[in-house]
């Protein structure tokens, strides 16, 4: 029998630790001869902690929000009594969750313990290498990456055969193979998910990678704030290496190739290839122009490739299953899966794997069964702060890179923030708006300045400033910064606000012209009333930070609006619900 | 500048590097490791002071200018030294929709310092980042600490007020 305990970000963050430690010191007292295991992330945040005992014929029962508190009961009545502990196990219909996906990059996550080589071995692992170094030529991987139809899904969506063979045909014996692991998309979590939970994966695809285009050094660029998932590599590495998987001669040929890891500072905009090249070389990250193309002048000049996380976990299937197998899966033009990072007002939030295609609704409603609390559906904001939200109107739209383009927000890294009707839209385009002007390298005016000045438009209409115009000057710099910008961070920045005009353009004009926000966010344009609930319990009042509540015990009180700053500490204190928000 | 001699007069708060100096055995020589080298010396003395970005840049002959262009360039380095624990209050699109504006009010007001602020006590400080990846449990923070990194997830008012006032009773 054995113990095992989900250990990505998220569930460490539920207390996966504890839970982990109870169970060897119950184990350990009870004299138990059971291993207690650690595996990544599953991609069901939403009932972290996860634990999952495998009893000795390889049967899995899963348990699942498990706090140190009931470890007791499983260890009682599971690990001594052999009976499944019911109350704690998944049910039925959250198994549905990970039923209804197809999972090929999150193949092994939360199956295999990350740290130990010999369990991706066991399930395969490494073959796919092996095939490719003894037997297959450059041009044969190459076409077998053609043949699946696998584009680049950290955003632009790019053929990645087309990259691969781009960097092979550039002359040149140093070449090298980067990956892009600075996963800097607010709201994606799917490369951490599988640095984390299968980092054997990523050092296999990024070797048939090199094998491919004729590199012998690869360089993985981590974000700094993924400890865990740079330790995991680091031993996945060491193991690898090992074993002969990485360094010279692998598998007995004359192909050698090796990895490193070098940890990224934190600058979104080291997404785009020539920043994250000049950030590898130890400089500011900022972009330069194209071409030359990385693929045949990038690091050091030479020769190299870049991909994510996620399209190199794709390539050892594809290797082992074939190309067809994948081009099997998804659209006519976006092939096989991907991996949506679910979060915001959902129920179910965590990583959703789904062929290309799949609607919106299946999606978000079907695996992450709607919105929490069942309030109102009000838009998905996909694609980063480069893409854009999409309205419940567009809630059939198949998800996929020609289809999500068309509404005006992209596929990107897959982030997918589900927004309910109490999500103000104009202050999520402020948000992005924050977001893209503090990442703006600097190098183009329109970048540096123009995001500037639509965030000061946006913050004004926020706090109730707005004025007539603001709306068609938004539009107007929105295009500028788009023409004027050299790289994808500017010639996508107004994308945010452009889709949420596009589609909420009332919420735009309730803000400036009634000075409302419908959405009841944005403080500044609240009014809070007090309304017959009021017991005139007197706690409001005395919380009120400026004095402008008045009333007698046991009387209705009264705000004064003259004197209210809107900051809400009143609606917070109140147990009756007599404070109305408008 | 940092003074070398260890009999020295002139008053200057002279500053030990030898902490730092395996590192740029290591790394000084080696093309593009000016990013490795800051990360590494940020975590020794916990942020990059103009000492050590004239002492990097005596040791790898890039001029200090541009090293400091690259300690301002990126969001991790700090110029500033920290408190004990550093708060890095998630601002990801999820915990923005979840109320992450909240939850930075709430350690405004329990510890008040303002975003890049340390506590007068040397305890605390707050950083805003991007996004630490856990959006499904929005909204998180992280509290760094020699101890290692503790991530807090699904945050109320309440619950952030009671982790750093566990924190505290623990410094008291």
């Amino acid at each position: 029998m054995k113990v095992v305990v989900g250990q990505g970000s998220c569930g460490v963050a539920t207390g996966a630790k504890k839970t982990a430690a109870e169970f060897e010191k119950q184990i350990k007292e009870k004299g138990l001869n059971i291993v207690v295991d650690k595996t990544g992330c599953i991609g069901t945040c939403y009932l972290e902690p996860i634990v999952d005992v495998y009893d000795d014929n390889g049967n899995l029962t899963r348990y699942v929000k498990v706090q140190p508190e009931i470890v007791a009961d499983i260890v009682e009545k599971h690990l001594v009594g052999g009976q499944v502990a019911k109350e704690h196990e998944i049910s039925d219909v959250d198994k549905t969750f990970i039923g209804k996906q197809k999972r090929i990059v999150l193949r092994n996550c939360g199956l295999i313990n990350p740290e130990n080589i010999e369990e991706y071995i066991t399930i395969g692992g490494y073959e796919a290498t092996k095939k490719v170094v003894t037997s297959m030529t450059q041009d044969d991987v190459i076409n077998e990456i053609k043949v699946s139809g696998l584009r680049g899904r950290g955003g632009a969506g790019f053929p990645t055969w087309f990259k691969w063979n781009a960097a092979k045909s550039n002359p040149g014996k140093e070449k090298y193979m980067v990956c892009n692991a600075d996963e800097g998309d607010p709201g994606a979590f799917m490369d951490r998910s599988v640095l984390e939970g299968d980092p054997h994966s990523l050092i296999e695809g990024m070797t048939i990678g090199g094998f491919a285009m004729g590199a012998t050094e690869g360089v993985i660029y981590v974000r700094a704030e993924y400890p865990l998932a740079i330790h995991r590599l680091e031993i996945a590495m060491a193991q690898a290496r090992e074993k002969g998987f990485l360094g010279k001669n692998l598998f007995g040929t004359d192909f050698s190739f090796d990895l490193r890891i070098k940890a990224g500072a934190g600058a979104f905009v080291c997404g785009e290839e020539t920043a994250l090249i000049a950030s590898l070389e130890g400089e500011r990250g900022m972009p330069r122009l194209k071409p030359p193309f990385p693929a045949q002048k990038g690091f050091w000049q030479k020769p190299t490739n870049i991909n994510n996380v996620e399209t190199f976990a794709n390539v050892p299937w594809i290797i082992a299953n074939g190309g067809e197998a994948f081009g099997s899966l998804g659209t006519d033009k976006s092939k096989g899966t991907k991996v949506f990072a679910l979060a915001g007002k959902i129920k179910k939030g965590g990583l959703v794997e789904v062929p290309m295609g799949l609607p919106l609704k299946d999606v978000i409603f079907g695996i992450g069964d709607g919105i929490k609390k069942d309030k109102a559906f009000k838009a998905v904001q996909m694609g980063g702060p480069s893409g854009g939200c999409i309205p419940a109107s567009l809630i059939d739209t198949p998800v996929d890179y020609e289809n999500i383009t068309k509404t005006g927000a992209i596929v990107g890294s897959g982030g997918m923030i589900v927004m309910d009707e109490t999500t103000c839209m104009v202050d999520m385009a402020r948000y992005f708006l924050d977001f893209t002007r503090k990442e703006s390298c600097g190098k183009c005016n329109y970048c540096r300045v123009g995001t500037k000045r639509m965030l000061e438009i946006l913050e004004r209409i926020t706090s109730g400033e707005g004025k007539d115009g603001d709306i068609e000057l938004l539009e107007e710099l929105a295009q500028k910064i788009k023409d004027g910008s050299m790289c994808g961070l500017g010639q996508t920045a107004p994308n945010p606000v452009l889709t949420t005009i596009k589609y909420f353009r009332n919420e735009y004009e309730d803000h400036i012209y009634k000075k409302k926000c419908t959405a009841h966010s944005c403080k500044p344009l609240l009014t809070f009333t007090i309304s017959d609930a009021c017991k005139g319990c007197t706690l409001c009042s005395k919380r009120c930070p400026v004095g402008a509540i008045k009333g007698e015990v046991k009387q209705k009180h009264v705000i004064d609006q003259n004197v209210c700053i809107k900051c809400g500490k009143c609606e917070e204190t109140c147990k009756f619900g007599a404070i109305i928000r408008d | 500048m940092t003074c070398k001699t260890s009999d020295c007069q002139c008053g200057c708060n002279k500053v030990d590097f030898t902490e730092l100096a395996p590192v740029m055995e290591k790394y000084a020589k080696t093309p593009g490791s000016l990013i490795t080298i800051l990360q590494k010396a940020q975590d020794i003395y916990g942020f990059l002071s103009m000492e050590a970005i004239n002492y990097i840049a005596e040791q790898t002959g890039i001029k200090p200018a541009k090293i400091y262009g690259v300690a301002t360039f990126y969001s991790q380095f700090r110029l500033k030294p920290i408190g004990k624990y550093l708060i890095m209050l998630c601002k990801g699109t999820a915990c923005h929709v979840n109320g992450a504006d909240m939850i930075e009010e709430a350690v405004c007001e329990e510890l008040n310092i303002s975003d890049g602020e340390t506590t007068a006590d040397g305890i605390f400080t707050l950083n805003n980042v991007a996004c630490l990846g856990c959006c499904s449990l929005a909204p998180v923070m992280m509290i760094k600490s020699v101890a290692g990194d503790e991530t807090y997830g699904n945050l109320t008012k309440d619950s952030v007020k009671k982790a750093l006032n566990e924190i505290r009773q623990k410094e008291a």
